[in-house]
């Protein structure tokens, strides 16, 4: 079990969040301008990112915020939380 | 004095006789006895049978690692197994041995040792692998005898969780972690100290050792008492840390005080740093015949003496390899016990250790090499090491010492590193972790001295990290006592008729690791699963480096190259239902609209409708049958006037600058060109082009939209969007809140509906100019502030009357009054799912699963071709690209209408076609049509209509013509009218 640092609550357990799967570019456009190929590797290929993971945690029991964190996958050490979101 | 109870000492008290049952048989033990001792005092030796031979086994340790007897306990205590050494005594205990039938004494599956030779390692794999292995398991399994699970159910309140936050987690209370305890105890810091025992001190507990000028004991109950008067220390007995999870989470499990009502109470503690002082496990030594009732741990036959006042047996020999049983030797000796021999591997020993254990034969360079006896110890052979004749010792207690093992088991789930000591010849932890430190026996200390150095110098360091200062502490002065060892893993070439047991617990031998060296599993984790040494109950506590060290001993490799497995949690059997206790699925609450009470008065029966919330499925009357009922409330809709409980339906309020281009974006089809309160049916893809919901949103202002999902799928349409404007379009100003309890509906539906609705009164303008359908009006009904939605689920004219939750039950009872005249009759989710199937409305879980877009639906009209670009669009268009055929959405009417298919049977083409061609997604009762209805995904399905296939159902297929997906009212004037 986790202790995520959540920008606005502090350090929270993990049990307050959903995991949100690994971080990757934004949609933004990418979907109208990628050739097929392009969009399917966006959509199901996950960058290997050894050691450091940089994942996506939904806060979805506490303040409902999306963050990303850095989290060593050999040590569960979390750097640099941050909030995803619009500021 | 009754069995082997010697006439004084202990730390029992003989003053409370506590009788019990074991296998049947009554007993007597004392208070402050374990299960263990008690048994070993009324002079029971052959305690159990073993695991795969069902040989009689007694008890071998005195603690947490015992690998021999486990029971179960049955009664008030009723558990699973544990080791006969943990569990306390108490009056009128009830347990029995977990293997061995009828009895342990009488066992009849002991006939399966005659088989013995036919059973190597990894026997039932290899045997019953044709045609199933299923087909043996249940037998297999009862005869290998895994404690049954307790009959009856258990009260919830007996098992209890708690979670808890300190500064220093301190595990073991012996001398390490008790001066470990003082030192952050004082600094301030917020502690919590947990033990396995009864009562803190650990091996100062049995031993005659001195610290500061007093004896252990009396050292350890002051630290103890001290400790208790501190307000920032806590202490726990009886308690064991069974994992260490992510960010130092250790888990405990307590037992509290015999007689308390909560029978186990774990804890989920959450410890700025663990001080990890767990002690170390005496390890046997492995020889053939290793494993005879009498066979025990040196140390085990100590400490029944000293803290039970048990003599394990009359003749005692001890076999070692180092200096610690001759310590136990003297123990025994200053309370009146004999030690009949020493066996000793090893040429030579200092002086100041042999004079210990004066006056007794000690035989140096020699080995233990097998026992006799038939239900106990009766003698043990031993030669010399370099070989030699052998002679003959009579003796019914053999005490071994094969070395210490460190109790790393929550360093190593840690993932922390540990290292082979030489010196120490066994496996001590590397280093020192952010948040976890090893101090004194679990650390390789074998010094008294050098332990609670150990214990003092971490307390300090964690002090330091803390920034808080101390004052300099001097450790007491202790006894010292030397300590070498000479590996030493298993006697010479045990005979191949003779079994050598590395792990008892498991019935794992010698041989058998060989055979999986011999077989290719060479590497200590393969030899482990290949062999199942070391994953029994006990985890291998006391036979994991024996194994390493066979591996090493056959392969000549040195051990230290070997390597270990790695831990895992629980390292002590934990109650399920206790882990239950931290919530969970099942520790969720219900939801309920607050017309619930209602449905319950009017015989509802309650349904669980996904996101926990509980709605009625049908209402029955006068004895009706499920069917009776269903087709009543479905007619009452289609003729008259029903009422629904819609309220669980997911609501979303969005708003923002952006909204009407984000439901652009979120959905396939267009909702920026909507009119004020008017809606539109939404279909929502992920971006792998599967459906993820559906539902109808209106618009209520520019930048304003009232969103309803399906109830299940609230909170991942929620998580869905959250995502979208947080993660990837992070500019755009949108709102969303979720309104789903706040607002809950009253939905009439059926013909008659418009007319209830006036009748109810409302300043709403009914008219279906005025408010056609798929529009949102604000006003009053029945005087209530409400938004009537003119939307339908069943095809009829219908009206979703919301109001605040609070006001919702005095409207419903409204309604049902003042509708009496339209015999209104409520309906439940049963009936729901009827009146959409006759319509042919697709749901989310009957006709979308995993595999099916919306042309697949006939909804091809809903992926608008005007957007360049919206969820799921790119996907979808490339799945289309291939030129697999595809499931299409059908109806599907039985040629016999009175049979109704099966919901999820296949459909195929000819009766001995084995590949399916589609399957029933959903089939009823049609009132309408009076027949059998139903619909189904069928491989290329529009192009068949007017066909017919067969709807296989168990063995005798039914044939079914395959028709357009709606049954009624095809083109939607009854739910505009």
């Amino acid at each position: 079990m986790l202790i995520i640092e959540c920008p606005f609550c502090g350090s929270r357990d993990e049990r307050e969040f959903d995991y949100g799967g690994l971080a990757k570019p934004p949609r933004g456009r990418i979907a109208e301008v990628a050739s097929d190929r392009e969009w399917l590797d966006y959509l199901l290929i996950a960058e290997e990112q050894g050691e450091i993971a940089e994942e996506y945690w939904w806060h979805v029991r506490g303040c409902g915020e999306w963050i990303k964190i850095r989290r060593n996958t050999l040590t569960h050490d979390i750097e640099s939380p941050e909030g995803a979101s619009r500021s | 004095m009754s069995g082997s109870r010697l006439p004084t000492g202990g730390k029992i008290d003989r003053d409370r006789t506590l009788a019990f049952q074991y296998n049947g048989q009554t007993h007597s033990g004392f208070a402050g006895d374990t299960l263990a001792s008690a048994l070993l005092g009324s002079g029971l030796r052959l305690a159990t049978r073993s695991y795969k031979y069902h040989r009689p086994r007694g008890i071998v340790s005195s603690g947490i690692e015992e690998p021999s007897c486990h029971v179960h306990l049955t009664g008030d205590n009723a558990s699973g197994s544990e080791p006969a050494t943990r569990v306390e005594l108490t009056d009128g205990l009830t347990a029995r041995s977990v293997r061995g039938w009828p009895s342990a004494s009488l066992d009849l599956a002991a006939c399966l040792q005659l088989a013995a030779p036919l059973m190597p390692a990894a026997f039932y794999y290899k045997t019953f692998q044709w045609p199933n292995w299923q087909l043996f398991e249940p037998t297999i399994r009862k005869l290998a005898g895994l404690a049954p699970a307790p009959v009856e159910a258990r009260q919830l309140d007996d098992l209890k969780a708690r979670n808890w936050h300190c500064d220093v987690l301190i595990v073991g209370a012996g001398p390490a972690g008790l001066a470990a305890a003082q030192v952050v105890a004082e600094a301030g810091l917020d502690v919590l100290v947990v033990d396995q025992e009864t009562e803190f001190g650990g091996s100062l507990l049995s031993s005659s050792q001195r610290i500061g000028g007093v004896a252990g004991h009396v050292w350890a109950k002051g630290v103890t008492d001290m400790l208790a008067a501190a307000r920032n220390v806590r202490l726990l007995h009886r308690t064991v840390a069974w994992a260490c999870r992510e960010h130092n989470l250790i888990m405990l499990a307590e037992h509290p005080v015999p007689g308390c009502r909560v029978q186990q109470r774990v804890w989920r503690v959450r410890a700025r740093t663990t001080i990890l002082a767990a002690g170390s496990h005496e390890r046997p030594i492995v020889f053939a015949n290793n494993d005879r009732p009498g066979i025990m741990l040196a140390s085990a036959v100590r400490d029944y003496a000293v803290r039970y006042a048990v003599a394990a047996g009359r003749q005692i020999v001890f076999f070692t390899n180092n200096d610690s049983v001759y310590h136990c030797a003297r123990e025994l000796q200053e309370i009146g016990m004999k030690v009949a021999g020493i066996v000793d591997v090893r040429w030579a020993v200092s002086h100041d250790v042999l004079t210990q254990a004066r006056g007794t034969t000690v035989h140096l360079a020699h080995e233990v090499f097998d026992t006799r006896g038939r239900r106990g110890l009766a003698g043990v052979r031993i030669r010399p090491v370099t070989g030699g004749r052998s002679t003959r010792i009579s003796c019914d207690v053999l005490g071994l010492s094969g070395g210490w093992n460190p109790a790393i088991q929550l360093w190593s789930q840690c993932r922390l590193p540990v290292r082979y000591s030489d010196s120490l010849a066994t496996l001590v932890p590397d280093g020192k972790a952010a948040d976890m430190l090893a101090v004194g026996g679990c650390n390789g200390a074998m010094q008294l001295q050098e332990a609670i150095q150990e214990g003092i110098s971490a307390g300090a360091e964690i002090a330091r990290r803390f920034g808080l200062s101390l004052k300099q502490m001097d450790p007491p002065v202790c006894d010292s006592r030397r300590f070498t060892i000479q590996p030493y893993w298993h006697s010479r070439n045990p005979s191949k008729a003779d079994k050598a047991f590395v792990d008892l617990l498991h019935d794992v031998t010698l041989r058998d690791i060989h055979l999986a060296i011999s077989e290719g599993f060479s590497e200590i984790e393969h030899v482990k699963r290949y062999t199942t040494a070391g994953m029994a109950l006990d985890q291998g506590r006391t036979g994991n480096l024996n194994v390493a060290g066979a591996v090493a001993t056959r392969l000549g490799k040195d051990i230290a190259k070997v390597g270990t497995t790695t831990f895992r949690p629980p390292t002590v059997p934990v109650h399920f239902a206790g882990l239950g206790q931290f919530g969970g699925l099942g520790q969720l609450p219900y939801r309920t609209t607050p017309v619930a009470p209602w449905h319950i008065s009017q015989n509802a029966v309650m349904y669980e409708a996904g996101a926990r919330w509980r709605r009625p499925g049908y209402y029955p009357r006068n004895g009706e049958s499920m069917h009776e009922c269903v087709c009543r409330e479905a007619n009452a809709v289609r003729n008259g006037l029903g009422i629904y409980d819609g309220g669980p339906l997911g609501t979303f309020d969005l708003n923002g600058r952006d909204t009407a281009g984000f439901l652009d974006l979120v959905y396939t089809n267009v909702f920026s060109t909507l009119e004020d309160y008017r809606g539109r049916y939404g279909l929502m893809l992920g971006d792998d082009g599967l459906i993820l919901d559906d539902g109808v949103s209106f618009r209520l202002g520019r930048d304003r939209f009232l969103m309803s999902t399906s109830t299940a799928n609230a909170q991942t349409v929620q998580r869905h969007l959250e995502r979208l404007l947080a993660v990837d379009y992070p500019s755009l100003d949108v709102k969303i809140v979720e309104v789903t309890s706040m607002w809950m509906n009253a939905t009439i539906c059926g013909p008659f509906a418009r007319e209830a609705l006036e009748e109810i009164g409302t300043d709403i303008d009914l008219s279906n100019n005025a408010f056609p359908f798929m529009a949102i009006r604000f006003g009053r009904v029945a005087g209530i502030e409400a938004r009537v939605a003119r939307v339908s689920f069943t095809g009829e004219l219908s009206y979703e009357i919301n109001v605040r939750s609070r006001h919702l039950a005095k409207l419903w009872n409204h309604v049902i009054e003042s509708c009496r005249r339209f015999d209104i009759t409520p309906v439940g989710s049963e009936t729901n799912h009827v009146l959409r199937v006759e319509k042919g409305f697709m749901s989310l879980g009957h006709e979308v699963d995993g595999t099916v877009d919306a042309h697949d639906l006939g909804m091809g009209w809903i992926m608008s071709s005007k957007k360049q670009d919206y969820i799921g669009k790119r996907a979808v268009m490339i799945r289309r690209q291939s030129p697999r055929p595809r499931r299409q959405l059908v109806g599907l009417l039985t040629k016999d209408p009175e049979a109704v298919d099966i919901e999820g049977a296949p459909l195929v083409d000819s009766p001995v076609d084995e590949r399916s061609r589609g399957f029933v997604t959903a089939s009823v009762w049609s009132v309408v049509h009076n027949r059998s209805v139903a619909l189904g995904l069928l491989e290329d399905g529009r192009r068949r209509i007017g066909g017919s296939v067969l709807v296989r159902e168990c063995s005798n297929p039914i044939e079914a013509s395959v028709t357009q997906p709606c049954f009624y009212d095809p083109d939607g004037s009854r739910l505009r009218s």
